[in-house]
């Protein structure tokens, strides 16, 4: 009897679904010329616009066009000292002597003119930073408000807040920010400072200047006190100035560990505080029994939310070994409807990567990435001509021993890891000297539970992903930093506290 | 040798996707974001008009009104040239016939609920009677609803076995099954009832009768593209999508295209599997028509109200 052959069964072969629709969205552009932009900048100083000593503006462009937006001044050391001591004074002779209650109101009536001006500030940040208008109008503005209402509740009540303890501020904060969400991180440092009672000089990053510069307006507006809060602009080394300015009592930075490092080493041996916030590589673990179409949204604005420039972006995925097929062709069906382009069309979801260096950084790790034999997976996407762009990129097949699991990309970079057992993830996503954010999907309460008990990060999101809110504290673990900005931990880093 | 036919294989409804609630609710709003204008508002607007099921559900409904009913789906607006007709009307069993008659030349479908709608609160028996007689009277389409109290009491073979014995009933018409959404009481359970109904037979799933509140909503109807979506992926079918109830704003149904357009993708965006469920919607689109030709609004009077 001739042997019947085994039939091999056929797996189903479905056509993939169709997302270059005959339907398509016409441009929407928010109007640009609803902000005000100046020609030319000076610095913030003793609450009066002033030429620097230096002499020299740099320009700051549109990351999506490369066009110059404005220059902005340079800040040298006589500068930095210039706003130190304007800082000082104002501390010793007016800030100092203020009562709480009228330290609130002024951090409230800031917190209104924000709002007021949201619109302006919205356009501005995407114009110079290249995020998407849809951001900048829904997170960066509203949550940079939320930061200085929350905060001003606090300043006339730090006595509820450390019951017995005698709390005072620590006189003059020197405050550098990033360029990944210059407004908010602008709010994220002076809100705190403010309500505990100590004056401020911030440096915005050299990349994105003006939102901060508009701050110093908002300021203005509301009387704050000349020199209370002084804005000062440059890059690198007017930071380092402003770090090693002796008359400086606290350090407050968020930026790459590279940086941090460099600060710590300064300070070593001063009696000045510090607070770091710094990088991440955090993963985003999902289980087999999470909500998978849930998860794959929390994965997608974990790594493209703000184009990947997000410190506690989710850019390592572990997915569970049983699903990971399914997971990664969600992915695939969701990044096809993702808008890349003009950051100030309300459709767009990833804008511009904010620098040329940072789209260089990017590129060099999507290079690593190939060389390391890992599987690459980019959507067709029509990418203007000028100005810097990336689009969202997906690695599979990918080891713990990839340098682009490793290191910190900080662009729409997901590496996609595969796990098969609780214990096994755990020791994998530890297996990072970063401890910033992680996040964890399932439906299983206690194993959310356990997770949250074993992961090394600061802030560890579960069935959700980067959630912010002006009342909970942010921060990391081993190189991503110390010290807590939010909350009521957010008041800590600036004050004295005795029995 | 004889071969036995596969048993198809079915998954276990009692362990069916788990569904967030709040990523769901969020994902939803992302869609509302989108900003529809000019040219493509033009061509999104003419294609929910294209997806309406113009429908009347009343115990007052008489064949006049029905009548009404179905000139207004075949003219929606004479006026202009080029506006097109809905996709069917809806009706209860015993209009099927009036209402064939008076769209006839058409290429407007008859839908026709079926089985003790919107309760379902009957024996098998009658129900089946009840599809019986919509497609016997030339239904095209039959909208059915499922058993809440059996799928609540955990009979999902009892509901399973419902649906696809009123499928077999159907013949030729295309079925739809409402979940009636707002008596389930979870996405979960919505999940899992769209599993049901799309593995037993149905060509559509749909929210709701239009009854209960809340009907269709942006996020429920999510839960339901994300299951037809694997669904798809799982058998290399399409179902079709259908929510009903309290849309009746133009604003909203652009959303919900919105929603179909990256949920599901080119192959969904036509009447033939996606469709509105809805009796003033037709109204609100062609007042916004109105504004896109002539640059304002035209006063409610100008529009016909049948």
């Amino acid at each position: 009897m001739a042997k019947t052959p085994i039939k091999k069964t056929k797996s189903l072969r479905v056509k993939p679904l169709r997302f270059d629709t005959d339907w398509q969205y016409d441009p929407a552009p928010e109007s640009a010329s609803a902000a005000r932009i100046d020609p030319q900048y000076e610095l913030f100083i003793d609450g009066k616009w002033q030429k620097p000593q230096s002499g020299k503006y740099f320009d700051t462009i549109n990351p999506a066009n490369e066009q110059v937006l404005s220059r902005v001044a340079e800040a040298d050391e006589k500068d930095v000292d210039k706003a130190v001591r304007a800082a000082r004074n104002a501390y010793e002779k007016v800030w100092k002597k203020t009562t709480p209650a009228e330290r609130g109101k002024y951090i409230f009536r800031i917190a209104r003119i924000l709002q007021e001006k949201a619109r302006e500030l919205a356009i501005i940040e995407t114009l110079d930073g290249g995020k998407p208008i849809r951001e900048s109008r829904d997170f960066d503005v509203p949550t940079a408000a939320q930061h200085f209402f929350y905060y001003a509740g606090w300043a006339d009540k730090l006595p509820y807040a450390f019951p017995n303890k005698k709390v005072e501020p620590l006189g003059v904060a020197g405050q550098i920010i990033p360029w990944n969400f210059p407004l908010l991180m602008a709010a994220w440092k002076i809100a705190p400072a403010l309500a505990t009672g100590n004056t401020v000089v911030l440096k915005p990053a050299e990349t994105t200047s003006l939102t901060a510069l508009k701050l110093a307006e908002i300021l203005q507006e509301a009387d704050l006190p000349p020199g209370v809060v002084n804005i000062i602009t440059g890059a690198g080394k007017t930071g380092a100035a402003l770090v090693n300015h002796s008359d400086v009592n606290k350090i407050a930075f968020t930026g790459s560990t590279e940086v941090g490092k460099l600060i710590q080493r300064s300070i070593a041996g001063t009696n000045k505080r510090s607070t770091l916030e710094l990088g991440g590589k955090a993963a985003n673990i999902v289980f087999e029994d999470a909500p998978i179409d849930q998860a794959v949204e929390g994965v997608i604005n974990g790594i493209f939310f703000n184009q990947g420039h997000v410190c506690c972006a989710g850019s390592r995925l572990y997915v569970q070994e049983s699903i990971a097929k399914e997971f990664v062709r969600k992915l695939k069906d969701r990044i096809a409807t993702l808008i890349v382009g003009d950051p100030m069309d309300k459709n767009t979801d990833i804008g511009a990567i904010n620098s040329k260096s940072q789209l260089e950084t990017i590129l060099k790790y999507i290079q690593i990435g190939k060389k390391e034999g890992s599987d690459i997976y980019q959507p067709v996407c029509r990418l203007p001509k000028k100005g810097f762009w990336c689009p969202p990129t997906l690695f599979t097949d990918v080891a713990q021993s990839n340098r682009i699991v490793q290191e910190e990309i900080f662009g729409p970079v997901l590496a996609i890891l595969t796990f098969r057992t609780d214990d096994e993830v755990i020791e994998k996503a530890n297996n990072t000297p970063f401890g910033l954010s992680a996040g964890v999907w399932t439906d299983k309460g206690s194993r959310i539970l356990n997770m949250t008990r074993r992961l090394r990060a600061g802030v560890i999101w579960a069935n959700t992903f980067n959630k912010f809110d002006a009342a909970s504290p942010f921060g990391g673990y081993k190189e991503s930093g110390f010290g807590r900005e939010g909350g009521l931990h957010g008041l800590l880093p600036y004050l004295n506290i005795n029995a | 040798m004889a071969r036995t036919p596969k048993a198809p294989i079915l998954p276990d409804f009692r362990r069916t996707a788990a569904v967030d609630q709040t990523g769901v609710e969020e994902r939803a709003a992302r869609f509302t974001k989108r900003s529809i204008k000019q040219a493509s508002k033009l061509e999104a607007l003419n294609m929910v008009l294209n997806m309406i099921d113009l429908t009347t559900l009343e115990g007052k409904d008489t064949d006049q009104k029905v009548r009404q009913l179905c000139y207004k789906a075949m003219h929606l607006h004479d006026e202009w040239p080029g506006v097109p007709t809905v996709a069917a009307i809806c009706v209860y069993p015993n209009f099927v016939r009036v209402a064939k008659k008076a769209l006839a030349g058409s290429k407007i479908n008859v839908a026709s609920v079926a089985t003790a709608f919107p309760s379902g609160q009957s024996t098998r028996a009658i129900k089946l009677a009840d599809t019986r007689l919509a497609v016997n009277d030339g239904a095209d389409e039959v909208d059915m609803v499922i058993s809440r109290g059996k799928f609540h009491a955990g009979e999902y073979n009892f509901v399973f076995d419902e649906i696809a014995s009123i499928k077999e009933a159907c013949g030729k018409a295309r079925l739809k099954v409402i979940l009636e959404t707002g008596e389930l009481g979870s996405f979960d359970k919505v999940r899992r009832a769209s599993e049901i109904a799309m593995h037993a037979g149905a060509d559509f799933i749909k929210t709701s009768t239009g009854k209960i509140q809340p009907a269709a909503t942006m996020p429920v109807t999510l839960v339901m593209l994300e299951a037809i979506r694997d669904f798809y992926y799982q058998t290399g079918k399409q179902v079709g999508m259908k929510p009903a109830g309290g849309i009746s704003k133009s604003k909203l149904a652009l959303h919900y295209l919105v929603m179909l357009r990256e949920t599901l993708g080119q192959d969904w965006m036509s009447n033939e599997w996606f469709r509105f469920g809805a009796s003033s919607l037709a109204n609100d689109v062609l007042m916004q028509l109105r504004k896109e030709k002539f640059g304002h609004y035209q006063s409610a009077a100008y529009f016909s109200v049948d």
